[in-house]
């Protein structure tokens, strides 16, 4: 049985932040889940999709977050308590639906969890998804640690069924990832059925019926402002006059700080666990018993600067600040000695911070940054690419493992925005300039959101090579089913769409499969489809070793080893390729036997046939 | 009780995130309060992955340069690259066993001799305990043991107010049968080496 469906009230676990939100979401009966993965919100849908094979909850990957909101909003409007999670700039995604759902509403619980990413530990960028709460009217909901994250869930479901809203549960990393103890509460029977009243003026988002959901968002905003006032988590800690302001995981710097400063009775905390809309009511009451304010909050002043209007809106003239105080700033994540400082610097308390060590006299120390792994299909895929191209092509580049082939000796990256963005950004580069063109696509990826480009590749004639690089899984976040994968060794029946034939209906002509490993053939294609005036795809067939691991599907290959008779130290294979199962002895290039899984990419580029598979 | 902070760094694969986790696993169950922070993603990918546990009357899950109680170095390069987490009463421990990055083998950067690294840190830290994790990893038959060694070892130093048989009984519970004899005997073997130390 899966952990979270351990039926103990009372019981205390140690969970992940996301374990907790899933636990959450069942306490308050979810009966359905989509998402698209990505980091950090992934370990939420994990736990779905494992618990969906035991119990009657509906759980699917969906192709992309617009269609997991959507898919969602089906079965919120139909009655069915519905969670939806996605990554930070998975919302960018969705915000289409987001946006007019916002005015249509829910029937039954829906939560959208946003998973920002202060610090882009994984991520393209440090966006702040507060504003989207402020884009689309919605309530959102901060928590401050794994025993809220579950609790804060649960009720979160209920106030999206009282305002017939979707609610916005806002984390960041530092909760998504982070391990504390939660006191389990009771399961929710999860219903398999709803039912849908037909109302298509008031689900059909014409503007005339638009015009009268916009009024009746702004009426239920102002019902969530007035839950805001008496919500659990809007709070007023301690009395002094000295007032923090803060939100999510800073809230435990702030709480630190203040102990470990010894103030406790010198400050008054608000944290704000509803967000949005405003408690003005207490930001009132906060603001009368304090004499100024420190805002502490990650990434954008968003409530500094709202605390500034509702001030001068109440006529209240105090100093709030919170950008530029010591070093908070809009950069990064906060820790706990930069909130201490800054608390210590503004309140002007006495500190002394702890010394680091001198870190004088370390040497340079060899860079560790990840790689792909050892035998990892993409890097056989580049080098075929290489070896054609040359070193002069443009190549536009996606999200996923592959992501990491920027990295030297691969080099083979130059410019991404977003998912998706290699093939449409290809059309402007083989438009705008008079080099070649290689784009690279991961499968999942492609099914996201390259479609939609490479439709408009054909259509509008372009000329590049788009290489789709097919490992079967969706690697980077945790080998998540999509569309083209084989779900049955995970244990589910899923349709599975043939990645070539999809290519193919975009009306691309000149479309190659190849296996990686093979790399003559490889580049037999890749230079065919160098030749092509127009669209040409490769589709770069090979399993990702690590999921095919995990799912029984490894290959039976033997490791490869280096001939000291036959080597002549070229080091193409390091210098090409650099598989992580390579390493240096002197001078000799070794190969690591545990590491190596076989897939002879190396044996074939080595100029003296000097890599051999051990016996 | 005091509050505990201590740092894990390491390499993807050295498990140094189920170190971690069966750490405050233990924590929880002896009724201490403890928040532990871990860095996803990189693990399977070679990278440096680095982990928190805070124990005791602390909410915030990471820790700042400089605060570290306790730095748990389980590669030396990345023990010294993680030493801005430390100062100078923060105990230190690391594996003497270097597990060379690529981009040394490319070329890219050399690797310093363990000997002059850990020199070095003896220069800065007032306590270190240095052990070759993998040596006895490789005694107990188990080479991906060295979690557990490195978990023995921190146990063993008495820094942290873990008890080895709370410890044990944790890793009885989290690990699978086959490998329960050797992972208590790699937990041992650290045990008595930091306790030599």
């Amino acid at each position: 049985m899966h952990k979270l469906l351990t039926d103990s009230p009372g019981k205390e676990m140690l969970l992940l932040g996301n374990e907790a939100i899933a636990r959450g979401a069942l306490e308050a009966g979810l009966s359905f889940a989509t998402c698209y993965p990505g980091t950090p919100s992934s370990e939420i849908p994990e736990q779905f999709f494992r618990i969906s094979q035991e119990t009657d909850l509906y759980f699917e990957y969906s192709t992309n977050e617009k269609v997991a909101l959507e898919v969602g909003a089906g079965a919120a409007v139909s009655g069915l308590r519905t969670m939806v999670t996605m990554k930070h700039v998975g919302l960018n995604v969705a915000a289409d639906p987001l946006m007019t759902l916002a005015y249509s509403g829910v029937k039954a619980g829906m939560v959208i969890v946003t998973a920002d990413d202060p610090y882009l530990f994984s991520s393209q960028n440090e966006q702040d998804n507060r504003y989207y709460a402020r884009l689309s009217g919605l309530p959102m909901l901060e928590p401050t640690n794994t025993q809220e994250m579950k609790d804060i869930t649960k009720m979160a479901f209920d106030l999206s069924e009282q305002l017939e809203l979707p609610v916005l549960l806002r984390t960041t990393t530092r909760l998504n990832h982070v391990r504390g103890k939660v006191v389990l509460g009771e399961l929710q029977p999860i219903r398999t059925k709803g039912e849908f009243r037909r109302n298509p003026f008031h689900f059909v988002a014409i503007p005339a019926v638009s015009r009268k959901l916009h009024k009746l968002l702004l009426e239920k905003y102002d019902q969530a402002a007035r839950k805001a006032e008496s919500w659990p988590t809007n709070q007023i800690i301690g009395n002094g006059p000295w007032g923090i302001v803060t939100n999510g995981v800073s809230f435990n710097y702030v709480s630190d700080a203040i102990s470990d400063l010894g103030i406790q009775d010198k400050v008054t905390i608000l944290k704000l666990g509803f967000s949005w809309p405003l408690p003005k009511g207490l930001i009132k009451q906060f603001l009368d018993q304090v004499d100024k304010v420190l805002v502490v909050e990650e990434l954008e002043p968003i409530n500094e600067n709202d605390f500034r209007a509702v001030a001068e809106e109440l006529g209240i003239t105090k100093l709030i600040k919170g950008k530029g105080v010591g070093e908070l700033s809009r950069l990064f994540e906060y820790d706990p000695g930069m909130v201490r400082r800054a608390i210590a610097q503004y309140f002007e308390v006495p500190y002394e911070p702890p010394k680091p060590v001198d870190l004088s006299g370390i040497p340079e120390l060899p860079a560790r940054p990840p790689n792909l792994c050892p035998g990892c299909p993409h890097r056989a895929t580049y080098y075929a690419v290489k070896e054609v191209y040359g070193e002069d092509a443009i190549h536009p580049t996606d999200i996923g493992c592959y992501t990491l082939g920027v990295l030297p000796p691969i080099s083979m990256a130059d410019y991404l925005i977003c998912m998706g963005s290699s093939v449409s950004s290809s059309c402007g580069f083989s438009q705008a300039t008079d080099k070649k063109v290689v784009s690279f696509i991961g499968d999942s990826t492609f099914f996201h959101s390259g479609i939609t480009g490479l439709v408009n590749a054909v259509h509008n004639n372009h000329k590049f090579t788009l290489v789709i690089l097919d490992n079967g899984t969706t690697a980077m976040t945790g080998h998540q089913p999509h569309p083209g994968v084989d779900t049955t060794p995970m244990g589910v029946q899923r349709t599975q769409i043939d990645l070539e034939q999809v290519v193919r209906g975009c009306g691309v002509k000149d479309v190659h499969v190849v296996k990686p490993f093979k790399l003559k053939k490889t580049m037999e294609a890749v230079k065919a489809a160098m030749e092509y005036d127009g669209i040409s795809v490769i589709i770069s067939k090979e399993l990702c070793p690590l999921f095919a691991r995990a799912t029984g599907q490894a290959r039976k290959a033997k490791p490869f080893y280096v001939n000291l008779d036959k080597c002549k130290n070229h080091r193409d294979c390091i210098n090409k390729i650099a598989c992580p199962a390579m390493y240096l002895e002197g001078e000799q290039v070794m190969i690591n036997q545990n590491l190596c899984i076989g897939c002879a990419v190396c044996a074939q580029i080595c100029p003296e046939n000097a890599i051999l598979p051990s016996k | 009780m005091d509050t505990k902070r201590v740092v894990f760094v390491g390499v993807g694969g050295q498990g140094n995130l189920l170190a971690s986790r069966l750490l405050g696993e233990a924590a929880l169950s002896q009724g201490i309060q403890t928040v532990v922070s871990e860095i996803h993603g990189m693990a399977q990918r070679g990278g440096i992955v680095e982990s928190a546990v805070l124990m005791g009357e602390v909410s915030s899950p990471i820790v700042s340069n400089g605060e570290a109680d306790v730095l748990v170095g389980f590669e030396p390069v990345e023990t010294l690259r993680a030493l801005g987490k430390c100062n100078q009463e923060t105990l230190v421990i690391t594996n003497t066993h270097p597990l060379p990055p690529f981009t040394v083998s490319v070329g890219q950067g050399t690797y310093p001799p363990v000997d002059e690294m850990l020199d070095l840190i003896q220069t800065k830290i007032r306590r270190v305990i240095a052990l070759d994790g993998d040596a006895m990893a490789a005694e107990v038959g188990n080479p991906l043991s060295l979690n557990m060694v490195m978990l023995g070892a921190l146990i063993g130093s008495g820094s942290i107010p873990i008890t080895a048989e709370v410890m044990k009984k944790t890793i009885e519970q989290s690990t699978k049968k086959a490998f329960l004899e050797s992972n208590l005997k790699a937990f041992d073997l650290g045990y008595e080496s930091a306790q030599s130390q």
